[in-house]
Order: structure tokens, then C-alpha cells, then sequence
């Protein structure tokens, strides 16, 4: 077993001592309780500062754990931020590719809708922003499960003939995902219905979202069930315009 | 052949971008760059110009790189400003006579007061199409002239140059070569006679305005010459006011089509064609564009002072959440107002009111209020003074209005977007270019270099990208416009005359 830092350790017990404090707590009485040098403590609640795991009073100087770390778990990106900053390339994607284009992340095991641009051919059409999808019958359900850590949810629900049901058949896909960096969907969802999605990333390259088109399998793919590679690219693109605003490295 | 692109310069007033479009009227890539607001006084906001100028200089580099193309690839360039925003240089040194002076800053109150009083003030707003307001840029070029020692003089002898922002970026652009402005932001001075499209030598001798230091009027869609600066051998193709160049971009080309832009402040325009319809109701008669050799098309324009602000003021001075688009999930934590309304009247309120001595309120306040309530009371004030702009443009134009058009940035926020449509009852519309107001610039431009053909190929770009349909309860919307105008009312008169 490799050895373990003590840098995170001491993150750690910082984090354990404000949650188990009586409200905030002073720098001093930090170090005191830890018996760990005022310039160590302080580093290091700078640090968890800039994350967002620790907060600090403005006015006493006092320190309390941090909004971020209530929502972990969930999702450390507003939705409705993720929306405002996506909305300029999911546009052009829509245009590019003349499919409808969804914006999701993940919201108690399944694909929340986030943003909707319609196919843009001005017919009559309805946005679905609130609705939710499952995550392993869609090309953006499959993107998310691909960067998350544990497992999709235990049972597979079966939508139609083609949605992977077998825990290994999804693993196997999942693994192509990470690999290939995008997901697709054919007949699996919706039978008629193509999808290709990929991940939207933020600071430090975590997933935060999936952006993709989806439309009639007969436009989205080729003789063979296969997502045409021009949609692919301009699905990707987006995807990494997005992140790149969102300060992912690549 | 190598693919072409057009450029557009959006100068707004919290940053500047730069955004280069394709043939399809789709966004390549994007720069943007925030200045500094300068809140020297209550009600004074300023700008540095000069700023703002090497803001356009350190993006020029950065759009292309990212758009991955040359200069050589772009056919034109357009600018689309933030209107009635006035600044002064030297014609020599090129630096600018202290700040700029802001859309937003009231400090001509007292002047516009007195010059109201005045037997000629109706026979100027009558010229220009404009009511006497601290918002257009006539008092304020008057106020510099008055609080500069000697400028005066200097203006008279042409040794100080004036405009607004496109006209500063131009003579920049084209290393002081030209010093020009388009008819939609002359058309924001006071100063214009709005038919004539010229300066007003009535209206110049009202404000005591020296001719010498104002622009040239031309055409928005025709030729501003090449620059030589930032964006070198690019010809600078259109200029437009921002929310004229949103109208453009939103293809409103035929009379009787309106869009709505929800930016810092928000503004609905009305095409009505190349007659001027005379203004009612605090609305403005406005120039929408003119295209070099053909008449101007005009539209009548409903101004709110504060929209996305408020979304700021909320984040920035009551810290309540850490970015704008958090405001539709704190107001999402509570099913209404709870009561309370929020009337940003910070620097006065514009259309349909146009009241400079009104002042903020909050209202209803009770120990039940949250801040969700209050993020919801936020959204709410943008929408209520929609419908209030869009009950005075339908009774002016004789009109009803079907649908809105919307734009801008908080066009994001879904939430807003369906409270617009259930107080106007009408369906909300975005369409697949949030950005319209450099789209318009890109395609005025465009359109002077023959890079698109024609307006019908503009309009052709234009699809529906989201829509939203009312869905309120009748009894319960007029109960809350009863409310909403009554807290309106309690804004009145707050500023006393001194």
C-alpha cells in the first residue's frame, strides 16, 4: 500500500473539527484543537477556501465548512450555470447539425434535462427542460454513467428491444465510451430514434454534463447503425468549447 | 477557396467582444473582455474609453486564434455599442478628456430640469424624437463642456473631438483617420433631427453644442473605411446602436416586427417601416438602420433602465448568490413572491414613465420573506416592466403584439422566460442566436461587403430555437399588475428638487 499524505489528512481533520465545532471557528482555535503550526492550518483552509469546502466569515475572519460541500455528491455546478454557459455553442451545434440539441446531467439516477434547443426547422415543438431520462438507454445517460464513479442503478429497465439491459453488455459500452470520449444511442430509448452525446468537463476536468443530438435514426446514421462521422465531430466540438469556457484543461 | 467570416465587435457596457460569425450566421469563436465601472458619486457611472480601446486591441488576436483563421479570412467587421455612452478627446494626443460618461449616470438631472423648463424643449423633442432625458447624450456633452475648464473653447477652435462608442472605436480603428457615426446612435443625441437625418442646428444652439466637435453622419450599412489598427486591411462595413443591431439580428426587417433584449438593461423595438411614427406614451422614435442610398427605416423603441442589473446588483452588493444564473435556482425554492416586489428604479425609470427623480423600492416586506422570495421578486420586476413597455407600444402602434421575440443573455434563464409569457400571455420566442446584437452588427456588415446578398437571405438564417407559452391563471396576473404598478407608484418623487 503506497504511503498516504499528510496534507490531506490534516485537510480532513480540519474539515471533521468545523463540522463538529458549536458554529465557526477562529484560525488559532483550528490549530490549537489539531496541534498543528498557524501557518500549516492556514495554508490549508486557503486551500479548501478555493474549492469551496470551507468559508470564511468576512467580517470575523472566522471560518465554517463551505456551501460546496453540502452539495457533493449531487452537483457542484449550478444548472442554471451550466445552462448560461453552454447556450452559446449549443446553438451553433443545432445549426450545424440540424438536430435538436439536450444539455444533461445526472439528478437522483437519472438524466436530468438542463437546456433544449429545438431542431431548427421552425415545425412546432415543445421544450422538455425539467423532463428526465434513463441513464443507460441514452447516449447522454451513457456519457454520464461513463465518468461516475460506482455503477449504473441495479436494475436495467428495458425501453425496447435494443436497450442494453445486461449489466456486463453496459459495462462494455461504458468502457468504449471512455475510450472513444462519446457516446451514441440507436433504437434504444425510442425505437426510430439515434443519439450522440459527449462530456462537458469543468475545472480540474471533472464531468459536470453531456451535451447531444438526438433525431430519426434514418438521418442521424449510416447503412450500419452508425452515428455519421460529421455529427460526431460537431458534437464534440461543442462539448469541448463548452469546457474550455468552463476552464477544463484538455 | 478559404472560408470566409464576419466580425463583430459587440462594445457593451460591462465588456466588450469580439465574435466572428460564418456564412450561416452561427458564432466561431468568441473574446470578451470586462472594463471597470467607475461609481465616482450616487448616480454618476463612467467608463475609460481608452480602456475599452485596448480591450479591442487585446482581443483582436484572441478571436482569430481561437476562430483558427487570418485576417486575411475576414471579409468585413461591425460594430454594435452601447448607446448615448459620450466621450471627449484630444484630436491630437487621441486621449480622452476625462471618463466616458454612462447610459445609466443621472448627474444631468438638475440641467435637464432646467432645460425643460425652456419655451423650445418641445420643439426639440419633437425634432429629435426623443423626450428630455438625463439618458440621451446631448445634456451630457453639455454638462462636460460645462465642468471642463476651457473645453469649451478648445471644442470651439476643433481641437476636442466628441462621440459615442463606435464613433471612438472607428477613428481608433482607422488610426484617426475618420472621425464618423451611424445614424442609429445619432439618433440617441438629442441633437438629430431624426427626418433629416443631420445634425439639428436648433438643437445644437438648445444644448450649446459647438459643431466642430461632433461626427459625421452616415449611413449604418455602407463604409466606415479601413482599419488599420486591431484589425488590420479589415474594412469596417456597419455600425449600429446595440439594440438597433439586435433588431437587425433578429431579422425584424418588415413593419410591425418587435424583439425584446435582455442585457444590462432590456429595450423592445418595433420596425415601422421608413416613416417615423410619433411617439407616445414614453415610447421613443428611434432610426432602426439605414442602408447607404436608401431611406432609413425607424422603430419605436420602449427602454428599461434596469433588468440583468438587478441580477447583478444582487449578486455583487446583497451577495445572496455567487453568479447570475443562480438567481433562477434560489427563486425556484419558493413557488411565489410571497408578496414582496422589487421596482429597480435606481436611475429613475425609463418607458413608459420616464421619471428621473424616482428611486428603488422594495415592498411588502414581512418576516415571511426570504431571499427566495426576493430572486423571485428580481425575475419578476424584468417581467412586469415588459408588459408594461409592450401595453404602451400596443396602444401607440395600434398594433398587438403576437409574440415576443427575446434575446440577450437572460434568455438563458427559463424561469424568466416563462413569467414573460404568462404576464404578456402571449408565446415567448428565442431564436438559435442568443448573441443577436453582434449577429446584427456581423450581418450589417456582411451586407455592406456583399458577403451576404440580400435581406431575405438574412432572414432565412433565422429559426426557432425555444419558445415558452403562457400558461397564467387571467385572475391571478391582473391581481398581480395591480400590485406591481402599485409599488411602481411608490417609487414616485423620491428625489426632492434642491
Amino acid at each position: 500500500m503506497p504511503g498516504t499524505v499528510q496534507a490531506i489528512e490534516r485537510a480532513a481533520a480540519i474539515l471533521r473539527t468545523l463540522a463538529g465545532g458549536p458554529g465557526r471557528l477562529g484560525l488559532s482555535e483550528i490549530a490549537r484543537t489539531l496541534d498543528l503550526a498557524k501557518g500549516t492550518t492556514h495554508g490549508i483552509l486557503r486551500t479548501l477556501q478555493l474549492v469551496g469546502f470551507v468559508e470564511q466569515d468576512r467580517v470575523s475572519g472566522q471560518y465554517q465548512l463551505g456551501g460546496a460541500l453540502l452539495h457533493l455528491g449531487t452537483s457542484y455546478l449550478d444548472i442554471n450555470e451550466l445552462r448560461s454557459r453552454s447556450i452559446n455553442w449549443a446553438d451553433p451545434l443545432a445549426a450545424r447539425s440540424g438536430e435538436a440539441v439536450r444539455i444533461g446531467t445526472v439528478l437522483e439516477g437519472q438524466v436530468l434535462v438542463v437546456h433544449h434547443v429545438f431542431r431548427p426547422d421552425d415545425t412546432f415543438q415543445t421544450l422538455d427542460v425539467g423532463a428526465l431520462l434513463p441513464l443507460h438507454a441514452t447516449a447522454l445517460g451513457k456519457v454520464l454513467l461513463a465518468y461516475r464513479a460506482g455503477g449504473p442503478a441495479p436494475h436495467l429497465e428495458t425501453f425496447t428491444r435494443r436497450t442494453l439491459t445486461d449489466p456486463r453488455a453496459l459495462a462494455v459500452a461504458l468502457d468504449g465510451v471512455r475510450e472513444s470520449g462519446w457516446a451514441f444511442e440507436v433504437d434504444e430509448f425510442l425505437v426510430g430514434q439515434a443519439a450522440v452525446a459527449a462530456p462537458i468537463r469543468g475545472y480540474g476536468g471533472l464531468v459536470v454534463g453531456a451535451i447531444g443530438v438526438s433525431g430519426p435514426v434514418e438521418r442521424l446514421c449510416d447503412s450500419h447503425y452508425r452515428p455519421l462521422p460529421r455529427l460526431v465531430t460537431y458534437v464534440r466540438d461543442a462539448a469541448r468549447a463548452i469546457s474550455r469556457d468552463l476552464g477544463a484543461t484538455r | 477557396m478559404t472560408e470566409k467570416y464576419v466580425l463583430a465587435i459587440d462594445q457593451g457596457t460591462t465588456s466588450t467582444r469580439c465574435i466572428v460569425f460564418d456564412r450561416r450566421g452561427q458564432l466561431v469563436s468568441l473574446a470578451q473582455q470586462e472594463h471597470k465601472q467607475y461609481f465616482p458619486r450616487p448616480g454618476w457611472v463612467e467608463h475609460d474609453a481608452m480602456e475599452i480601446w485596448r480591450n479591442v486591441e487585446r482581443l483582436a488576436p484572441r478571436v482569430l486564434r481561437r476562430a483558427g483563421i487570418g485576417l486575411d479570412q475576414l471579409a468585413a467587421l461591425g460594430i454594435a455599442n452601447q448607446r448615448e455612452t459620450t466621450v471627449i478627446w484630444d484630436r491630437r494626443t487621441g486621449v480622452p478628456v476625462g471618463r466616458a460618461i454612462i447610459w445609466q449616470d443621472t448627474r444631468t438631472d438638475a440641467l435637464v430640469h432646467t432645460l425643460t423648463a425652456r419655451s423650445a424643449a418641445a420643439d426639440i423633442s419633437h425634432i429629435s424624437g426623443l423626450p428630455l432625458a438625463t439618458y440621451f447624450s446631448g445634456p451630457r456633452l453639455r454638462w462636460m463642456l460645462d465642468h471642463t475648464p476651457g473645453l469649451r473653447a478648445r471644442a470651439e477652435r476643433g481641437e476636442v473631438l466628441c462621440g459615442t462608442m463606435e464613433t471612438w472605436l472607428i477613428w481608433n480603428l482607422t488610426g484617426r483617420a475618420q472621425h464618423v457615426t451611424d445614424v442609429t446612435n445619432a439618433s440617441r443625441t438629442m441633437l438629430l433631427d431624426v427626418r433629416g437625418l443631420d445634425w439639428s442646428p436648433r438643437a445644437l444652439d438648445f444644448f450649446g453644442i459647438p459643431r466642430a466637435m461632433l461626427p459625421a453622419v452616415r449611413p449604418s450599412i455602407g463604409g466606415f473605411g479601413t482599419a488599420s489598427e486591431a484589425f488590420p486591411g479589415v474594412r469596417i462595413g456597419a455600425a449600429l446602436g446595440d439594440q438597433q443591431a439586435a433588431l437587425f439580428g433578429q431579422t425584424c426587417f418588415t413593419p410591425g416586427e418587435a424583439k425584446c433584449t435582455y442585457g444590462t438593461g432590456s429595450f423592445l423595438l418595433l420596425n415601422t417601416g421608413t416613416e417615423l411614427v410619433r411617439p407616445e406614451n414614453g415610447l421613443l422614435g428611434t432610426v432602426a438602420y439605414q442602408i447607404a442610398g436608401a431611406p432609413a427605416v425607424y422603430a419605436l423603441e420602449g427602454s428599461i433602465a434596469i433588468t440583468g442589473s438587478l441580477v447583478q446588483w444582487f449578486r455583487d452588493q446583497l451577495e445572496l448568490i455567487s453568479s447570475a444564473p443562480e438567481i433562477e435556482t434560489l427563486a425556484r425554492t419558493v413557488a411565489d413572491n410571497g408578496g414582496c416586489y422589487i421596482v429597480p428604479a435606481f436611475s429613475g425609470l425609463y418607458a413608459p414613465y420616464w421619471r428621473s427623480e424616482a428611486r428603488g423600492v422594495i415592498v411588502g416586506l414581512t418576516s415571511y420573506i426570504t431571499k427566495g422570495h426576493l430572486a423571485r421578486a428580481v425575475l419578476e420586476a424584468t417581467a412586469w416592466q415588459t408588459r408594461e413597455v409592450v401595453d404602451a407600444m400596443n396602444a401607440n402602434s395600434g398594433l398587438t403584439l403576437t409574440t415576443l421575440k427575446v434575446d440577450g443573455g437572460m434568455t438563458a434563464d427559463n424561469l424568466l422566460m416563462q413569467m414573460i409569457a404568462d404576464v404578456l400571455d402571449v408565446p415567448v420566442v428565442r431564436p438559435l442566436a442568443v448573441e443577436t446584437v453582434s449577429l446584427g452588427a456581423a450581418y450589417a456588415a456582411g451586407l455592406a461587403v456583399g458577403y451576404w446578398p440580400d435581406l431575405d437571405g438574412l432572414r432565412r438564417n433565422w429559426h426557432i430555437a425555444g419558445q415558452w407559452m403562457p400558461a397564467m391563471d387571467p385572475a391571478l396576473r391582473d391581481g398581480e399588475y395591480a400590485n406591481w404598478r402599485r409599488a411602481v407608484e411608490r417609487t414616485f418623487d423620491w428625489i426632492q428638487p434642491a
